[in-house]
């Protein structure tokens, strides 16, 4: 049984960001990046999973520039047992990202597709829930326990949901998107990551799966949240309720 | 923007404390799911032997160089040498931090094409000022240096392209790997290092994701971990290698810097100013710099001598006074900060160099220390000392040739010459300022050096603080939040992180000496000189002052192990990965 875990390289999670000085977007140059923390949890459960002896195959996918191959060098690192690098150089936003990933996953049946709920960068909370409308396939968000059945065709999951915990049961193939909470992934360590050297990593370009990848979406303007404002002390009641009313407004 | 998450996950983890536990722990089996534990590591168990010919501990510029030039000879010579270079530093470049004009003499050596392979090196100085500040002026003096021919550069991004460098040549680097011991045989002879386990909580239990450490060995071992490197300060006490050497102690400066970007119009590539004088008293040695590098950007930073005696000095309030001085602020006004970040450098110089060479390997770069303190550069003498201990590794592997060579090959090179003729600069300054600037004044117009004999230091750096009733406390203005910043908002600037669930790496040797001595006798020196607030006393239940730790803040800079005055902290090296993230100082 075939897993399949998307990753996506974003900048890392302890850098501070800094936007650019035309605020097209935050400074990426001589920034570190690594591995999304979400993706990270995503890959740990397919290495369990595969652990449990319920998966044959853990395949790690990223789109992006060429750097993403040290991204992926990592997931390599970490455990999985090849890696699929689409290269593209221009910004993809998650419906561009879905329809890749999509492609990918018709070419490579896997059973499971887990992904980070969400990346660091864009927080956008979409790719994984878009895939799954498109490939019609049953979907996971926000996982934080996941119990694959021996039979390898239902799997349950929990879901971190603002009501509780929501617990739904899946056939496969599914797609999972993973939360904080679901594992702690494994530190690389130096062995696996000498090891990681040997093992594949195929790369495509769009123009090869016959995809036209055009954005229904265009930044045009990343600024800075305001500064927050200090407080002011007010001497009475009175104070208070004459700028409530004149300086603030909503009285 | 994401906080740290993995230290949200810990918290809310913190009921189970077991060391497996997999997310499918408590499930029922009457969905026919077979649970079986959580495996450590798949892999691991077996890799017993991991072997290099020649392990080196650090990817900075020494270590990169000695790589680079391993691999040089390797090709010249139709052989091959496996070379490991091992980095604490999450990414290679991550814990460099630098003024930085750069002397391009010994990468001329090393890459003589390097011009043509699109070096971070761009900006050669332009103009070269110093100044002596006081409050409110700044005199203008003759400039000592001759930076003809140097580059502003960052020498994090100048270690980041070595380290590309090096990988195209074979030279395997592991970023994220923290050396933590020595491994020897049976006839105490080096014959690699060991890393630190991983995945170890507070209390010393394994967490969920715990990894043993590994033991990389090498036939020879080549310590290149910069200004008082934890394994080299082991490895010189135990073989004596000061002593061997004739050396004196070492002495060291504490570099608090920050990267500017400033206003077009105030930026000027490859200007390079320094100052001495204000902040600083009469008594304290140490000044300023400002380089202008490129893309608007510039380093300013401020470098005080560790020998300092009031206790309650501060250098990163010093430094925070400096940027408001008439002659600095208006470089600063309408800018931003980019990074901040602090380490210690060597002013030793020729007097402290100690014997390199130890059974199964050597020490390089600053780990030994080769700064030259009159010219404040110590990246090209570092990258040379590297280059020497490569070629007599070669020799020692493929022909037979003695390790100690390298302590020769020293002796004959340009590193030797020049430490030697800038030897008395420094230790002029224990006599105070003027007689200092009198030295050398005589020593950089006359002497050049040429006298017979050499002054000595003073005392050891951690022995030169004053005991707290000698002085009185300083008042530091607050900071104002555009030009001067407390310690907090500087630390997030240093891309500073840890798995803050890990035991602390700043170790007492003796848990009471905080309370007993650093505090009444001293009044706490190491909560005013550490660049990250690392050290603070705070009030327990009963209403005593106690020392807490904050080891997530530390950013590696080692002013602790050098100046607490009972040398009682410890610096040891924290799980790899963590540290500062430098990119562009």
């Amino acid at each position: 049984m075939k897993i399949m875990v998307g990753i996506k390289r974003v900048v890392d999670y302890a850098v501070k960001i800094r936007v650019k000085g035309d605020k097209t977007g935050v400074v990426t140059e001589n920034v570190k990046m690594s591995m999304n923390p979400f993706c990270e949890i995503a890959l740990e459960e397919a290495l369990r999973l595969r652990e449990y002896g319920l998966a044959s195959e853990v395949v790690a996918v990223s789109v992006g520039p060429s750097q993403c191959l040290d991204t992926l060098r990592t997931a390599l690192a970490m455990g999985a047992d090849r890696g699929i690098h689409v290269h593209s150089t221009s910004s993809l936003f998650p419906l561009s990202v879905a329809k890749i990933l999509t492609h990918l996953v018709l070419f490579e049946k896997p059973s499971l597709l887990f992904l980070g709920k969400q990346a660091i960068d864009d927080d956008c909370n979409q790719t994984g829930q878009i895939i799954a409308g498109l490939l019609n396939w049953p979907q996971a968000t926000f996982a934080s326990k996941v119990l694959l059945h021996k039979d390898k065709q239902v799997v349950t999951v929990d879901r971190e949901v603002d009501d509780g915990i929501e617990t739904l049961s899946l056939n496969l193939p599914a797609v999972i998107t993973t939360d904080l909470r679901l594992n702690q992934p494994r530190y690389a360590t130096l062995p696996n990551i000498m090891k990681a050297k040997s093992k594949p990593v195929n790369k495509f370009t769009l123009e090869e799966f016959n995809l036209q990848i055009k954005s229904d979406l265009e930044i045009l303007q990343v600024t800075e949240p305001p500064k927050r404002k200090p407080g002011v002390l007010v001497a009475s009641v009175d104070d208070l309720i004459h700028k409530l009313k004149h300086d603030a407004n909503v009285i | 923007m994401m906080l740290k998450f993995r230290s949200i996950l810990y918290k809310w983890n913190s009921k189970s404390k077991s060391a497996f536990v997999g997310s499918s722990q408590s499930l029922h089996n009457n969905h026919g799911f077979s649970f079986s534990r959580v495996p450590t590591s798949p892999s691991f168990c077996t890799a017993s032997d991991i072997q290099y010919d020649v392990v080196i501990v650090g990817a900075g510029p020494a270590g990169l160089s000695a790589a680079i030039r391993l691999k040089q000879m390797c090709s010249e010579r139709n052989t091959n040498l496996s070379v490991c270079v091992l980095e604490k530093g999450a990414q290679v470049g991550d814990h460099i931090i630098s003024g930085n004009v750069f002397e391009p003499r010994a990468l001329n050596e090393l890459l003589p094409q390097w011009k043509k392979q699109e070096p971070p090196i761009t900006t050669p100085v332009t103009s070269d000022k110093f100044w002596f500040l006081t409050k409110a002026r700044a005199i203008s003096l003759p400039s000592p240096f001759n930076n003809q021919g140097n580059y502003v550069i960052s020498l994090s991004q100048l270690v980041r392209w070595l380290g590309a460098k090096a990988e195209e040549l074979g030279v395997e680097i592991y970023p994220g790997f923290a050396a933590s011991e020595l491994l020897y045989d049976a006839n105490n002879k080096v014959i690699g290092v060991g890393t630190n386990d991983m995945g170890i909580s507070k209390d010393g239990s394994k967490r969920e994701n715990f990894q043993r450490g590994v033991e990389i060995k090498g036939r020879i071992t080549l310590l290149a971990e910069g200004c008082r490197g934890s394994l080299s300060e082991k490895i010189m006490k135990k073989y004596n290698l000061r002593e061997r050497g004739g050396a004196e102690h070492q002495t060291y400066a504490l570099g608090i810097k920050e990267v500017w970007e400033i206003d077009e119009e105030k930026h000027q590539p490859g200007a390079v100013i320094h100052t001495l004088g204000w902040p600083l008293d009469h008594k304290t040695y140490g000044g300023s710099f400002l380089y202008h590098m490129k893309d608007k950007q510039i380093s300013i930073g401020l470098v005080v001598a560790l020998n300092y005696q009031n206790p309650f000095m501060n250098p990163y309030e010093e430094f925070q006074k400096l940027k408001h001085h008439p002659a600095i602020k208006p470089f600063l006004e309408g800018g931003t900060v980019i990074q901040y970040g602090a380490r210690t450098l060597n002013e030793g110089g020729f007097q402290s160099i100690p014997y390199p060479v130890f059974p199964g390997g050597a020490i390089i770069g600053c780990s030994a220390g080769f700064l030259n303190v009159p010219k404040i550069k110590g990246t090209h003498t570092a990258m040379k000392s590297g280059m020497l201990a490569a070629e007599v590794a070669f020799g020692a592997i493929n022909e037979g040739l003695d390790m100690n060579m390298y302590w020769d090959a020293l002796r004959n090179s340009w590193i030797w010459e020049e430490l030697r003729k800038s030897r008395n600069y420094r230790p002029a300054f224990e006599y105070g300022l003027i007689p200092g600037l009198a030295v050398s004044g005589l020593e950089h117009y006359i002497f050049k050096g040429r006298h017979p004999f050499t002054l000595k230091h003073g005392k050891p750096d951690h022995e030169a603080t004053n005991a707290a009733q000698l002085h009185s406390p300083i008042q530091y203005p607050k900071a104002d939040g555009v030009l001067s910043f407390d310690v907090p908002t500087s630390l997030h600037r240093s891309n500073t992180n840890h798995e803050h669930d890990q035991p602390p790496h700043l170790r007492l040797r003796d848990p009471k000496i905080p309370e007993l001595v650093n505090l009444p006798v001293y009044a706490a020196p190491e909560s005013r000189y550490c660049p990250a607030r690392v050290y603070e006393y705070v009030a327990d239940e009963q209403n005593q002052m106690k020392l807490q730790i904050n080891a997530q803040n530390c950013l590696h800079c080692k002013a602790c192990d050098i100046k607490d005055p009972k040398q009682n902290i410890e610096w040891t090296v924290p799980e790899g990965g963590g540290g500062p993230g430098y990119t562009v100082m």
